[in-house]
């Protein structure tokens, strides 16, 4: 592990009100994850994992605590730094793919660029580019709904990628696709977290999932965190086509 | 985010869901049409009244005396400037004064005019060739004199009917109008070098020109070329009871006797011709009353009515503002539906607002976004409303016209539609629909992406 930590969090804390009761959703958790890590969050639905990477990829805020990423609190960010921190830093996937169903999948993939204000010219190129790596440059013009999960997902992979990210946060990004494709995609972050030297944060509620891929398992339940386990380098190729 | 990038895809936006904001589009361009329309009617309507009162030549006319010309009532606000004669000097200086368009000495003479076997006494006027354009010669029978010069009469039609019973008939014709000439010319008068010849009898005669001049009848013959119903006014010294109109040029020429003459012969300071009055044009109402100032310090007596315009303004302003609200009326409903559309958007794409700030949206951008919809949508509507309150007044405007033609009056313009207009309803339209976009925008704007993108 490398010294400064990518991501540090510090009795974080995240609490809603519903109705009259107050739900914990994290409940005072410390986690340090370092740079170039590939780490699953592990837990069963309710457990806080996806609030937890929310809060690490700045789209919500802790009720108390401290998220520390890259060495910058986001705490103390004000909306349009969190914009720009999530802009650049943060490539999210997602269960349900969330690309924009109106835009065809190049202009998905040009989306965060023009956040970024790239220039149109190398906007397009790029956004070509990452669709060509993760195999639609056939698909380029098709929106999503003409496309199939597993491509759909590869696209919004390339879409998190696009901006050049140090931080890939992925939430299930398998449950809505069927074990093989599921299969497919994960092999494919893989391959961008050795490729790139990219942190990865899978969200799952499968262990195998989580076992098989990542580097350290995080398991989580009622919002605290309850087990850290570091699997072994050499688990993920013996295990791979089990599922 | 570029400001391109957020036309674009607001333009992309506003076509995914056409139809509804092709609906709240028209009605924004129904609203500015309708704006457009009252307001160009009142505009338009302003500049016939205009129109109508500077050709009736009663605002804008100042009528100059000499100041020692005892009329009616003395008036105490007379500056000290010495009296002086209205002569030719006179006129020209005032023809020098700013705004001045035209300088007119009132000529009317007493004359004989004989047509075949009839002869009346009558009162003749000289018309200036401005004259041509007042509404008085609207719907004259023939035509206006075809040059300053011309040896023709302008009859008014009760007397044409005295002269022949079909007054038609007299057009093309001679009439023949005896009237006084006055002999000398003012030029030698005022010479001092006497002429060749005869020295003893040129000093009798160069005396006789000081003190007087002689008069003698003359006749001359004029071709009718005009019948016209009304009595064509020169501000006010009137024309009244004239009969004959002939060209003011041609009256000088002919160096006709006037009432002036008699009445600058017997002062001790004789000098030649002068003027009773004179009628002065201004080319503005509004500079009517810097132009009688001018005139009054350079040792005149004036007389104007009043800057009628003036109020004239005041009421279309009032009428403009009321013409504006229930034209604007149409465009508060249409700028509900900007709200409404807008506000239906959110709603609708509140996933896909989610989803842009997941991958990197700032507040701001999502703002700008339904910022610029809302002015795309006030552009277009504000375009395609001026083009169709402009085609309104066109047609009310053709409408109109075919009736008036039908009732035999002259077409007018009601309807105008001055660029000013143009870009004021295409920025009114604009800024007034971002205005309906600001409550929607920074809604969207405020949105938390984990609710959003959980909203299914």
């Amino acid at each position: 592990m490398s010294s400064a930590p990518a991501i540090s969090a510090r009795d974080v804390r995240r609490e809603y009100r519903m109705g009259n009761a107050l739900i914990r959703a994290v409940n005072g958790i410390s986690l340090d994850i370092a740079s170039g890590e590939f780490v699953a969050l592990l837990g069963a639905s309710g457990s806080g994992k996806s609030t937890l990477l929310n809060l690490i990829a700045g789209l919500d805020r802790p009720t108390s605590g401290s998220m520390t990423v890259n060495g910058r609190e986001l705490a103390r960010m004000s909306a349009e730094e969190l914009a720009r921190y999530r802009r650049h830093t943060v490539g999210m996937v997602f269960q349900a793919f969330n690309l924009i169903p109106t835009m065809t999948l190049l202009e998905n993939v040009e989306l965060p660029m023009r956040f970024a204000e790239v220039d149109r010219g190398e906007r397009a190129a790029r956004a070509q580019e990452a669709l060509e790596r993760v195999g639609l440059s056939a698909r380029v013009t098709h929106r999503p709904m003409e496309l199939s999960g597993g491509e759909q997902q590869r696209a919004s992979i390339a879409r998190a990628l696009v901006n050049r990210p140090s931080l890939l946060l992925a939430d299930e990004p398998t449950g809505n696709l069927d074990s093989r494709t599921g299969e497919e995609i994960m092999d494919y972050l893989r391959e961008c977290h050795d490729a790139q030297g990219l942190t990865v944060l899978l969200v799952t509620h499968e262990r195998p999932l989580a076992d098989r891929y990542a580097q350290r398992v995080l398991t989580l339940a009622d919002g605290s965190l309850v087990d850290d386990t570091r699997v072994p380098a050499t688990a993920a190729p013996v295990q791979r086509g089990e599922r | 985010m570029k400001a391109h990038d957020v036309v674009e895809l607001a333009a992309r936006n506003l076509r995914e869901s056409v139809l509804r904001n092709s609906l709240t589009t028209i009605g924004i361009a129904v609203g500015v049409a309708s704006l457009v329309a009252m307001l160009s009617l009142g505009i338009g309507l302003q500049q016939l009244a205009n129109r109508r009162l500077t050709r009736s030549g009663l605002f804008n006319t100042v009528v100059v005396m000499p100041r020692d010309l005892d009329r009616g009532p003395s008036r105490r606000d007379q500056p000290s400037t010495p009296a002086r004669p209205l002569d030719d000097t006179a006129i020209a200086e005032i023809r020098r004064v700013a705004h001045v368009a035209e300088v007119t000495p009132e000529m009317r003479f007493m004359a004989e005019a004989r047509y075949g076997d009839k002869s009346r006494f009558i009162m003749v006027a000289a018309l200036p060739p401005s004259a041509r354009d007042r509404e008085a010669f609207d719907g004259m029978t023939g035509k206006f004199f075809s040059s300053p010069e011309a040896e023709e009469a302008i009859l008014e039609s009760d007397f044409a009917k005295e002269l022949a019973p079909d007054p038609k008939s007299l057009l093309g014709k001679d009439i023949v109008l005896q009237y006084a000439e006055r002999g000398g010319t003012p030029n030698t008068a005022s010479s001092a070098t006497p002429k060749s010849g005869d020295n003893e009898e040129g000093s009798t005669v160069g005396e006789l020109i000081a003190s007087g001049f002689s008069v003698a009848r003359r006749e001359k013959a004029l071709r009718v070329v005009g019948i016209t119903e009304h009595e064509p006014t020169v501000g006010f010294g009137g024309m009244g009871r004239s009969r004959v109109f002939v060209p003011t040029a041609l009256t000088a020429k002919m160096n006709v006797m006037l009432g002036s003459d008699l009445r600058e012969m017997v002062r001790t300071s004789y000098r030649g011709r002068a003027y009773m009055a004179l009628s002065v044009r201004i080319d503005a109402p509004s500079q009517v009353q810097p132009a009688e100032d001018a005139i009054k310090k350079m040792g005149f007596s004036t007389f104007s009515l009043l800057d009628a315009t003036r109020s004239l303004r005041r009421f279309f302003t009032i009428l403009d503002m009321f013409l504006g609200i229930f034209g604007s009326l149409a465009l508060a409903v249409a700028l509900l539906g900007i709200v409404n559309t807008l506000v239906m958007a959110i709603l609708e794409r509140r996933r896909e607002i989610g989803i842009m700030k997941a991958i990197g949206a700032g507040d701001a951008d999502v703002k700008m976004l339904f910022f610029a919809e809302a002015g795309v949508m006030g552009l277009c509507g504000g375009l395609i409303g001026v083009t169709l309150g402009w085609a309104i007044g066109r047609a009310i405007n053709i409408g109109t016209n075919v009736y008036l033609k039908r009732m035999d009056m002259t077409p007018e313009t009601f309807w105008l539609v001055p660029w000013w207009l143009v870009v004021a309803a295409l920025a009114f339209a604009v800024i007034v629909s971002l205005g309906s976009g600001i409550y929607p925008a920074s809604r969207a704007a405020k949105l938390d992406p984990v609710q959003a993108l959980r909203y299914e």
